[in-house]
C-alpha cells in the first residue's frame, strides 16, 4: 500500500509538471501551426534563471517565480521577431527546421553561460520537508506543483474562455485571414501566443528547480516526455494534454517502482501501442 | 434483343454530414458504361464532396458507392485507382517541380506495376518515355514534354491534369470543372479533345462544370444537385427546360459562353 | 552524350581522381578530415532520401547511424571480424531499425512525422546510455583495432590513408547506388510523393508503405555510415545516436541543398570543413551550428550547391 501511494503521488505531480509544459506546446501549435522543438530548452531556460536567482543572487523563491517566466517570455519575443515570424506562411517543414535551429542555439547558450555542472535548488522555506500519507513519506513541495499544475491549467482555461486577449488568440488560431480582417493585428497576437507559451514552459522550468536537479540535460529529456505527452493525448487537444501527461506520469512513477528494468522504454511503449490503436491520440483530431 | 448493361457506377442515398452540415443528402444516382454525364448546381452544392466521396477521398457518412458491382465506400484513394476511376482536381493538382512528361510518368509507372523498380533508370525506359509521349500528344502537350511544369502556362496546366488522369487507364474518369479558369479558346479546345478522346475509348466521364456549353456539347445526361440533394436528371434539354431547375440555378445566373 | 553532360562527368572524374589521390598531396592531418567528410556525407546523402527526394523530416536518424556504428565496434571488439562483414551487418541493422522505427512513424503526416522520429532516435540514446552492460554506457566500446577488410584484400587498415581510400571506394560505390535508386521509377515516385503525396495515392499508389520503403532504405545508407564510423573514430558512443548527431545531416543537407542528389555531399564538405575550423578556437560548435541552421532555412532554403545549380539552370534555359 506504502509503495502504491508512493508511487501514486510521484505519477501526480510529476504528470501534472508535464501537463503545464505540454499546454504551452499546444498553445504555440494550436494558434501558430508551429511545433516549437525549442520548448524544452525555453523549461529549462527558465529553471536555469530560478537557479541564478535563488542560488547565486540569493533571491527569494517567490521573486523567482514570477520573474523567470518572463525572462524566457522576454527571449521568446526576440526570437519570434528575429526569426520565426518569417516563416509562417512557409511550409511545415521550414517551421520544424527553424525551431529545431532554436532548440540548438537555446541549448548550447545555455550551457555556455551556466556550464555542464548540475544544480541544486532548495524550495523556499515554506514548503521544505515531507509529510506522511499511508505511511509513505512524500515531499512538501510536491504538493505545491500539483497546486502550481492545477492552478495553470484553470487560470489558462479562464484567459482562453472569459478574457478579450485570449478569444482574440483563438480568433487567430482558427483563421488567420478573417481575424486579420476584422482588425486583428495577428503578428502582434502570435508574438504573445509564442511568448505565452515559452512563459509557461519557462514557469515550469522554475517550479521543477527544486523538484528534479538542474542539469544541460533537462531540455532534451523533458521535450521528448511532451512529445510523447502530446502524441498520447492528442495535438491540439487540452484535455487530451491533460490525460497524456498523467498517463505518461503513472508510466514513470509505477514503472519505476514495479518494472524498473523497462523503464526507460516503457513510454515509447506506450506510446507505439496508442499510435497503432489511435493514431490522432487519445483525444486529437488530425493536424490540418 | 439487346439486354440492359448494369451501371458501371451507382450511388445509392450517399449522404455526408460535417457536424451539423449535411454537405450531401441522400443522392441517388446511376452511371452507364460509355455515357457523359455532367453534374451541375449553384457553388456549395455538394458536388466536390460528393466526387470526393466516389473517389475515395472521404468517406461517406451513409449511403453506398457501387463501382461495377463493388462497394468503394470508404476505400483509400490509391485502391481505388487501381479498380478503374481516375480524377481530377479542381485546382491544378500536377507535380510542379518534375517535367511534363515525368508528370504522366508517374502515374504510369503507377499503372504499369513499375513503381518498385528501383535498380533501372527511369529516364531509360523507352516503352515508359513512349507511353507518356502518346499520351501527352493525344493532349497536344508533346511539345513541352521536358518543360519543368512549373513554367507552363494555367491553361497547358489544366490539360496536364487530364493527361494524369487518362495514364492509368481507367474506366470511369472524374473531371472536376476540367475548364475551371481556362478562355473561351481553351475551353473551346477541351471540348473537342474529350470528344475525341471518348470517339477512340469508351470512357465513362462524369464531369462537374460550371460552363453551360460544356454541358450542352458533350453530356448525354445531366444531374442537378442543389443544396446537398439531388435537384434534376435528363438530358440536357429536359434539366434546361425544368423550372425548378431554373429557378434554383440557371434561372439565377448568367448563362455563360453557349 | 551532350557536351554538359561530358562536363559534369568529367568533373566527377576528375574529383574523384584527386580523392583517391589525396594522401600524396595534401596535409596528414587532411586524410582524416577527409574521411569524416566521405562518410558523413554517405549519411547526410541517405538521410536527404527521406527528405529532399520523399518531403519527410527526421529528426531522428543518428538512430540508424549510431546503431549500425555500435554493431560494427562490437563485431569488430568481439569477433574480430573483417571489417567488409562489419559493414554489412551494421547496414543490416540500419535498415531493421528503420524499417521497425519506421513503421510507427510514417502512420502520419509531417509534424507527428518529425516529433515522432526525435522521440524514437532518443529513445535509442537512451538506451545506448543506460544499458551498460551491452553497451557500456558513456563510455562507449571502445579497445578494438580493424583487422582485415576481407574477401581477400590485403590492406593495412591501421593506416590512416588506407583507411580514408578504403573509406572513399565503399562511400562512392554506396553513393553511386543510392543515386540509381533516385534516378528509377520508384525514385520519381518519391520525389512525386515529396512534392504532392495526395495526387500519387489517386495515381494508384499506397503512400504510407513508399514512405516507409523509403525510410528504411535510408536507414540502410546510415547504418553503413556509422559502421564506417566507429572504426574510423575507435569509439562507438551514446553520443552518435543523440539529436545533436540527427541535426548534423540536416544540416548538411540544408547547407548543400535538398533538392540536389550531390547537395549533402557537398553540404558535408562544407560542414566538417567550418567545423574543423570553428572548433579550433570555441567550444560552441552546436551554437554556431544551430544558427548556420537558422540563417540558411531563413534565406537560402535551397543550399548553397542547390542554389548555384538553379542558377545554372536559369541561364541555360534563357540562353536557349
Amino acid at each position: 500500500m506504502q509503495t502504491f501511494v508512493a508511487a501514486l503521488l510521484n505519477s501526480l505531480d510529476l504528470g501534472i509538471l508535464l501537463f503545464v509544459i505540454a499546454v504551452g506546446l499546444n498553445i504555440i501549435f494550436g494558434v501558430l501551426n508551429v511545433i516549437n522543438f525549442a520548448h524544452g530548452a525555453l523549461y529549462m531556460l527558465g529553471a536555469y534563471c530560478a537557479y541564478t536567482a535563488i542560488g547565486l543572487l540569493g533571491l527569494p523563491f517567490w521573486l523567482a517565480l514570477v520573474a523567470a517566466p518572463l525572462v524566457v517570455a522576454a527571449v521568446a519575443v526576440v526570437l519570434e521577431r528575429l526569426m520565426l515570424h518569417r516563416i509562417y506562411d512557409r511550409s511545415i517543414t521550414d517551421s520544424l527546421l527553424l525551431t529545431f535551429a532554436l532548440l540548438l542555439i537555446i541549448d548550447e547558450s545555455v550551457r555556455w553561460i551556466w556550464g555542464t555542472s548540475i544544480h541544486i535548488v532548495d524550495p523556499p522555506v515554506g514548503l521544505r520537508g515531507t509529510f506522511t500519507v499511508f505511511g509513505a513519506q512524500h515531499p512538501v513541495y510536491s504538493l505545491f506543483v500539483m497546486a502550481m499544475g492545477v492552478l495553470v491549467g484553470v487560470g489558462l482555461w479562464l484567459f482562453f474562455t472569459r478574457t478579450r486577449a485570449g478569444k482574440v488568440m483563438r480568433a487567430a488560431a482558427s483563421d488567420r485571414k478573417m481575424s486579420r480582417l476584422v482588425g486583428i493585428n495577428v503578428p502582434l497576437v502570435f508574438t504573445g501566443v509564442f511568448a505565452l507559451g515559452a512563459g509557461i514552459a519557462g514557469l515550469g522550468g522554475v517550479v521543477a528547480a527544486p523538484m528534479r536537479a538542474i542539469g544541460p540535460a533537462m531540455g532534451a529529456n523533458i521535450i521528448v516526455e511532451s512529445f510523447i505527452v502530446v502524441v498520447i493525448g492528442g495535438l491540439g487537444s487540452f484535455p487530451g494534454a491533460f490525460l497524456g501527461a498523467l498517463i505518461l506520469g503513472a508510466i514513470h512513477g509505477f514503472g519505476s517502482r514495479f518494472l524498473p528494468d523497462l523503464n526507460l522504454v516503457l513510454p515509447f511503449i506506450g506510446m507505439a501501442v496508442v499510435l497503432l490503436l489511435k493514431p490522432h491520440g487519445l483525444m486529437g483530431r488530425p493536424a490540418t | 434483343m439487346s439486354t440492359t448493361p448494369n451501371p458501371i457506377l451507382k450511388t445509392e442515398a450517399l449522404t455526408k454530414r460535417f457536424g451539423g452540415l449535411t454537405a450531401v443528402d441522400g443522392v441517388s444516382v446511376e452511371l452507364m458504361p460509355g455515357e457523359t454525364v455532367a453534374l451541375i448546381g449553384p457553388n456549395g452544392a455538394g458536388k466536390t464532396t460528393f466526387y470526393n466521396m466516389v473517389s475515395g477521398r472521404m468517406t461517406p457518412s451513409e449511403g453506398r458507392v457501387v463501382f461495377k458491382g463493388d462497394d468503394i465506400a470508404g476505400h483509400p484513394p490509391h485502391k481505388i485507382s487501381r479498380l478503374g476511376i481516375s480524377r481530377s482536381f479542381q485546382i491544378t493538382n500536377v507535380f510542379v517541380e518534375l517535367t511534363v512528361r515525368e508528370n504522366v510518368q508517374v502515374a504510369l509507372i503507377s499503372h504499369r506495376n513499375k513503381s518498385l523498380r528501383m535498380f533501372r533508370v527511369a529516364a531509360r525506359d523507352r516503352a515508359l518515355r513512349q507511353e507518356a509521349d502518346e499520351i501527352l500528344a493525344r493532349l497536344g502537350l508533346d511539345g513541352v514534354a521536358d518543360q519543368r511544369t512549373g513554367t507552363l502556362s494555367y491553361g497547358d496546366k489544366r490539360l496536364l491534369e487530364i493527361a494524369i488522369v487518362l495514364a492509368t487507364e481507367p474506366e470511369l474518369v472524374l473531371l472536376d470543372e476540367p475548364t475551371a479558369g481556362l478562355t473561351p479558346d481553351e475551353t473551346k479546345h477541351v471540348i473537342r479533345l474529350l470528344a475525341k478522346l471518348r470517339e477512340d475509348r469508351p470512357y465513362t466521364f462524369f464531369i462537374t462544370e460550371h460552363d453551360m456549353s460544356v454541358v450542352f456539347e458533350l453530356a448525354h445526361r445531366v444531374f442537378v444537385m442543389h443544396r446537398g440533394g439531388l435537384l434534376a436528371a435528363g438530358t440536357p434539354q429536359e434539366v434546361r427546360d425544368d423550372p425548378e431547375v431554373r429557378t434554383a440555378y440557371l434561372g439565377d445566373e448568367d448563362e455563360s459562353a453557349a | 552524350m551532350s557536351a554538359g553532360r561530358l562536363v559534369v562527368w568529367g568533373a566527377l572524374a576528375a574529383i574523384l581522381a584527386a580523392l583517391w589521390w589525396l594522401p600524396s598531396w595534401a596535409p596528414y592531418f587532411y586524410i582524416f578530415v577527409a574521411t569524416e567528410v566521405l562518410i558523413l556525407g554517405l549519411f547526410a546523402g541517405g538521410f536527404n532520401l527521406v527528405f529532399g527526394y520523399t518531403g519527410m523530416l527526421s529528426l531522428g536518424h543518428a538512430a540508424f547511424f549510431g546503431f549500425g556504428a555500435y554493431i560494427s565496434a562490437m563485431l569488430l571488439l568481439h569477433l574480430q571480424t573483417p571489417l567488409i562483414l562489419a559493414l554489412l551487418a551494421a547496414t543490416a541493422g540500419g535498415g531493421l531499425l528503420a524499417l521497425l522505427i519506421g513503421f510507427f512513424c510514417v502512420r502520419l503526416t509531417e509534424v507527428y512525422f518529425t516529433m515522432l522520429t526525435l522521440a524514437f532516435g532518443m529513445m535509442v540514446f537512451s538506451i545506448a546510455q543506460q544499458w551498460r552492460s551491452v553497451t557500456n554506457g558513456s563510455d562507449g566500446i571502445t579497445g578494438f583495432t580493424v583487422g582485415d577488410f576481407g574477401i581477400g584484400l590485403d590492406l593495412v587498415l591501421g593506416n590512416p590513408a588506407v583507411f580514408y581510400q578504403v573509406t572513399l571506394v565503399v562511400v562512392v560505390l554506396a553513393a553511386a547506388l543510392l543515386y540509381l535508386i533516385t534516378i528509377s521509377p520508384f525514385g520519381l515516385i518519391l520525389r512525386a510523393m515529396g512534392e504532392n503525396p495526395e495526387r500519387v495515392a489517386f495515381t494508384g499508389i499506397p503512400v504510407r508503405r513508399y514512405r516507409l520503403y523509403s525510410f528504411a532504405i535510408s536507414g540502410t545508407f546510415s547504418g553503413l555510415a556509422g559502421g564506417l564510423f566507429a572504426p574510423f573514430t575507435r569509439v562507438a558512443s551514446p553520443d552518435m545516436v543523440h539529436w545533436a548527431q540527427s541535426a548534423e545531416p540536416v544540416l548538411m543537407s540544408i547547407l548543400g541543398g535538398s533538392t540536389t542528389f550531390l547537395g549533402p555531399f557537398v553540404g558535408s564538405a562544407i560542414f566538417v570543413l567550418l567545423e574543423t575550423w570553428i572548433t579550433s578556437f570555441t567550444d560552441r560548435w552546436m551554437l554556431f551550428l544551430g544558427i548556420v541552421l537558422a540563417l540558411m532555412v531563413m534565406y537560402l532554403r535551397r543550399g548553397l550547391f542547390g542554389t548555384a545549380v538553379d542558377w545554372l539552370r536559369q541561364r541555360r534555359t534563357r540562353s536557349s
